[in-house]
């Protein structure tokens, strides 16, 4: 059993309303010093077996396919622990 | 008292012995019996000494845990009405004869005949604490709530509307509860593919801690086709479909398991329901094809007692008997204890009562759908209900005393100490304004009066695609010929308003409830439509309060009383008490929805000014009527004297006239008089389309234009019909004022000020949004 | 001849399917239901992805209807040749299939948003809006929460060198779309997809003010009549 992370975040380039209005509250809440916020998915993914590579590789393609839309997002892989 | 009960389990079980994996202890039947004197903790479930006593009486033993959890929560002040049914029965004993009523107030919701074979079932329910506390999701899981209870009925839901009230606009939290009940109402409502087609928004101080959050939905089915809550046939089996169960809103549930069973695992319980509307539709996709394919003997929604609720009640309505094995409810949280399974209110969950025979193609139409489906049990005629844990009995009741026995309760109460004083506090001493211009826009730009589009911009109002007319009409109406796919064509189409004035129930409920019942019923009439029957949602502080247990009385009585004056019966509804912060009541705030049918869609009539050159008509009189109006609450913050009269004998003579002569094509436009009085409806009639109008007043130009008397509408003519419509009003005694013609780009009232349409429309518009952004 | 037969596809939490199909039957054509577990198009002559929360919109909209096996017999047939249009979460799924490029993002203001929005065809060389005027302004509702369109720059300059935009919001963006974008279409101009609804704005007596929405299916009859 082993537990991969799978992070999906807005390109870069690509504007995030959600993120925006998140860094607008901060300072009305009192926090300071945040130059911006993005917002982003986060998916935690039980596997079976272990998380060798070939079981990273398939985790990536399942991201490639269906948890990111690389058009507009990107992604990272990490086992957790 | 009851045989089985007293009989030693099949099983044979020591009495406390530890039967699941964590070690627990369940508390059957049989152990109860054995331990008489364990103590239960029926008050921290909200469960009067008396009323424990008498569940002992009923069983012949103290309750088990599970029992109960059923008990305390059928026995709720929710799910009895035991403070509010002694006065609710008025609704019955005076009810006006109707024919067109098919299934009156005890059932899910009320189902009435609109001619052609088609039956409308539409009810309005309060989710106002929940709205509180979590406004998204409370707010969310209210519109979940009322359209399964439609559905139970055997309907398509068609149509959602939403009557609203926060506290002050520009308080504090008012920002953070409006945006997050208006987001959960869009997502969810809109995810479903409800047209959300009208409602009130409404901000008055008192509501700030606690807001009212009524949602109202309207379904569709044929009159032959109506479905009950009701288990009938030894055999037949009982399944639960729809969304897993899990630890959804059983606070109290959870005192019960810590107090009956060691387990830190119990400790947290989420308040909040979070609904999935994706869900909901599947099912109501799924249960109207199982309608279609008559595999459903009973149905009932789960609502607020879940699993307890919906087993009593099937069962006391049908056989009379019920074995459930807990066991097999499919749970999201497999810690969950059978007390926490009988109390969860997980969303999206309905149970059905199936033929044996049926049950392959019951499963068969939810695995379509992805709705998992699950037999738990099956109809008995033992006349108990007997539910099973890990094969012990944890339940065995006769289910009518949880379902229809519960408390009744005849509470103390008396008129406000304050009240002849409050009604004392006249508006006459009031300050008249010199600049009747300026009020006007003060009024228009009041967040009472203005523009509601912030909040409904964000509701889908178009889907399903028989929209006739939506908000900011004086009704939500729909056509009904295509709402559901190879129907019978039908040119008739059903209108609905919702209504409610708090201060003027707060200054008189007895009127109060009349007024909300009387605009209604004119908001419905005023699009062409012939009012047909009610719906109500009564928000009140605490039952416990014999001050406000009065206001409650009157209301009621002065509700019933107007609906057997206007013929048009209450069809089902909802009471909503302890709106109360500390010892602070909110203004009473009967909610009044009124169901109307028009026999032909295409002659209904739009809201305002559609063209120029029409006659613009005022009908019914004007007297001075300032006691709870928008002109003394917003330009002087005051409240006192008495609301307009509710005449309800002019009012009915108005909505004769507006239907009869909507049917022969004699109105272009009409708009409703009340809140802000002639002022405001002219300015909304011009904003409707961008129309200006010129008119002319006769008599006092303040109470002419600001009076908020009932039993008023304005409406547009054509000057070659103006004489057929003036003779069909002298018929009906409906007093007409022809007051000038529409047109311009300018509101003119002549000798006291003139607003270009553009100024009205900025005023009107720019409030909201300068709010919430 | 016999009628036209537009397929109107139905999945999971889809909302649209209904208005869809008369809308398609208004103006002679048959509607054609689909469904979303299928793998058969009933040899209809168009598609028709109407709008809605397909799987609750949850992961992404469209995100998981565009693996739906239907989907699978869809998108050769539409790189084939068969008109196909996306509304609103038909549109998304398109996207998401990459029958078009770009992507359907969160609304700027943050709100779903439904009102009647004034729009300019700019491309009538598409199976979908043949049977308007180049530059003919038109009313058609928005109901969207997430209708954002998106893309990199070079899509973006491609899309518009090549006259790919099909309808332009006019009088206020809805949602924020870049170059202020509500439907675009394929090279071939067979695939259109659209953030309004055509569907909503049919008939006189209900939906939006406006019957410009007929174009569009009036446009999807002669395209097969001239097929």
């Amino acid at each position: 059993m082993a537990r991969v992370i799978v992070d999906v975040m807005l390109k870069p380039e690509i504007l995030d309303p959600q993120g925006q209005a998140i860094a607008r509250a901060l300072p009305r809440l009192g926090f300071s010093g945040v130059s911006s916020v993005r917002q982003g998915k986060r998916f935690e993914i039980e596997l079976e077996g272990a998380a060798d590579e070939a079981a990273l590789a398939e985790v990536r393609k399942m991201a490639e396919t269906l948890l990111a839309n690389t058009v507009i997002e990107d992604y990272s892989v990490r086992v957790e622990g | 008292m009851s045989e089985r009960s007293e009989r030693p389990s099949e099983h044979g079980d020591e009495v406390g012995r530890p039967t699941d994996a964590g070690g627990r202890t369940t508390d059957s039947v049989v152990r109860a019996a054995a331990t008489p004197d364990e103590p239960m903790p029926f008050a921290e479930l909200g469960m009067k000494q008396d009323e424990y006593d008498r569940v002992k009486d009923i069983l012949g033993r103290r309750p088990t845990g599970a029992e109960l959890a059923i008990y305390s929560v059928m026995w709720s002040e929710h799910c009895s009405y035991k403070s509010s049914k002694v006065h609710l029965k008025q609704f019955a004993t005076k009810a006006p004869k109707s024919e067109a009523l098919l299934v009156g107030m005890g059932e899910n919701a009320g189902v009435v005949d609109i001619g052609d074979g088609w039956a409308a079932t539409f009810k309005i329910e309060s989710h106002n604490h929940p709205s509180y506390v979590e406004p998204h999701q409370g707010a969310a899981t209210g519109v979940g709530g009322i359209v399964r209870d439609i559905m139970s009925m055997g309907a398509r839901p068609i149509a959602v509307m939403d009557s609203l009230r926060f506290g002050a606009a520009d308080a504090v939290d008012t920002r953070r509860v409006l945006p997050g009940v208006v987001e959960g109402i869009s997502h969810y409502g809109n995810c479903l593919g409800l047209p959300n087609i009208g409602g009130e928004v409404v901000f008055d101080p008192c509501y700030i801690g606690n807001p009212l959050v009524n949602a109202l939905c309207v379904g569709l089915l044929r009159k032959d086709q109506i479905k009950l809550a009701t288990a009938p046939g030894p055999g037949n089996k009982v399944v639960l479909f729809g969304a897993s169960t899990g630890p959804d809103g059983i606070g109290g549930a959870s005192v019960l398991a810590s107090a009956t069973f060691e387990d830190e695992s119990q400790a947290k319980r989420p308040a909040v329901q979070v609904g999935d509307p994706f869900m909901e539709k599947l099912l109501i996709e799924c249960c109207l094809e199982l309608y279609a394919a008559d595999v459903v003997v009973g149905i009932q929604d789960l609502g607020a007692a879940g699993v307890s609720c919906a087993t009593t009640e099937l069962a006391a309505k049908g056989t009379g008997g019920m074995d459930v094995d807990l066991n097999l409810v499919p749970l999201r949280d497999p810690s969950l204890r059978p007390e926490e399974i009988l109390m969860s209110e997980s969303q999206e969950r309905m149970m059905a009562v199936v033929r044996p025979d049926d049950i392959p193609a019951f499963m068969a139409i939810c695995a379509k759908w992805d709705v998992p489906a699950t037999v738990i049990g099956e109809v008995t005629d033992t006349g108990r209900l007997v539910m099973t844990w890990d094969g012990e009995v944890i339940v065995d009741i006769p289910p009518g005393t949880a379902a229809d026995e519960g408390p009744v309760y005849e509470r103390p109460f008396h008129e406000p100490a304050g009240q002849a004083a409050l009604n004392a506090d006249a508006p006459d001493r009031l300050e008249r304004p010199a600049d009747l211009r300026a009020t006007l826009l003060k009024l228009l730009g009041s967040p009472n009066l203005a523009s509601k589009e912030w909040v409904t911009s964000q509701y889908d109002r178009y889907v399903r695609s028989n929209t006739v007319l939506a908000q900011p009409a004086d009704s939500g109406m729909l056509r009904i010929s295509e709402s559901i796919a190879g129907a019978e064509p039908t040119t008739r189409g059903i209108a609905l308003a919702t209504d409610g004035n708090g201060r003027y129930a707060k200054l008189d409920p007895y009127a109060g409830a009349q007024l909300a019942l009387a605009e209604a019923y004119r908001n419905v009439a005023v699009t062409g439509a012939k009012p047909l029957a009610v719906t109500n949602c009564l928000n009140f502080g605490s039952p416990e309060d014999p001050e406000v247990m009065w206001q409650f009385a009157e209301a009621v009585r002065g509700l019933a009383d107007a609906c057997k004056t206007l013929g048009v019966p209450v069809t089902g509804g909802n009471v909503s008490f302890y709106n109360q912060t500390g010892s602070t009541a909110i203004n009473p705030t009967p909610v009044v929805g009124v169901l109307g049918v028009i026999d032909d869609v295409a002659k209904r009539v739009p809201t305002g000014f559609v063209a120029e050159g029409l006659r613009v008509v005022l009908l019914g009189d004007t007297h001075e009527e300032f006691g709870g109006s928008e002109w003394a609450h917003v330009v002087h913050r005051h409240l006192g004297g008495l609301p307009p009269q509710a005449a309800l004998e002019a009012e009915q003579a108005l909505a004769t006239v507006l239907v009869e002569a909507a049917s022969r094509g004699l109105l272009e436009g009409s708009h409703d008089l009340s809140d802000g009085g002639l002022a405001v409806a002219l300015a909304e009639s011009c904003l409707a389309r961008g129309v200006g109008a010129s008119v002319e007043l006769c008599g006092d130009a303040f109470t002419e234009l600001f009076s908020e008397s009932a039993a008023r509408a304005l409406v547009a003519v054509r000057p070659e019909a103006y004489d057929e419509f003036a003779s069909l009003c002298a018929r009906h005694e409906v007093p007409c004022y022809g007051l000038g013609v529409t047109g311009g780009t300018s509101l003119v009232v002549k000798d006291v000020f003139e607003v270009p349409v553009e100024e009205l429309r900025e005023t009107h518009s720019a409030a909201l949004p300068a709010l919430f952004g | 001849m016999s009628a036209a037969r537009v397929g109107v596809v139905t999945f999971p939490g889809t909302l649209d399917d209904q208005d869809a199909a008369r809308a398609v039957r208004l103006v002679g054509a048959q509607a054609v239901p689909l469904w979303h577990a299928d793998r058969d198009l009933n040899g209809v002559d168009a598609v028709f992805l109407p709008g809605g929360f397909s799987y609750g919109d949850y992961l992404r909209c469209g995100a998981i209807s565009r693996f739906a096996p239907l989907m699978e017999e869809i998108v050769p047939a539409a790189k084939a040749g068969l008109p196909v249009i996306g509304t609103c979460n038909g549109f998304q799924i398109l996207c998401e299939a990459h029958l078009l490029p770009g992507a359907l993002t969160r609304n700027g203001s943050l709100h779903y948003v439904c009102r009647d929005q004034k729009l300019r065809v700019e491309q009538t060389a598409t199976a979908w809006t043949n049977a308007f005027e180049a530059g003919q302004e038109i009313v058609l509702p928005v109901k969207h929460g997430e209708g954002r369109y998106v893309a990199d720059a070079d899509t973006l300059a491609a899309l518009e060198a090549g006259g790919h935009v099909v309808v332009r919001y006019l009088g206020g963006n809805p949602n924020g779309s870049l170059n202020d974008i509500a439907g675009i279409r394929n090279e071939a101009g067979n695939v259109v997809g659209l953030m309004p609804h055509p569907e909503h704005a049919v008939e006189e007596l209900v939906g939006a003010p406006s019957t410009d929405g007929l174009g569009f299916f009036t446009s999807i009859l002669k395209n097969l009549v001239n097929a």
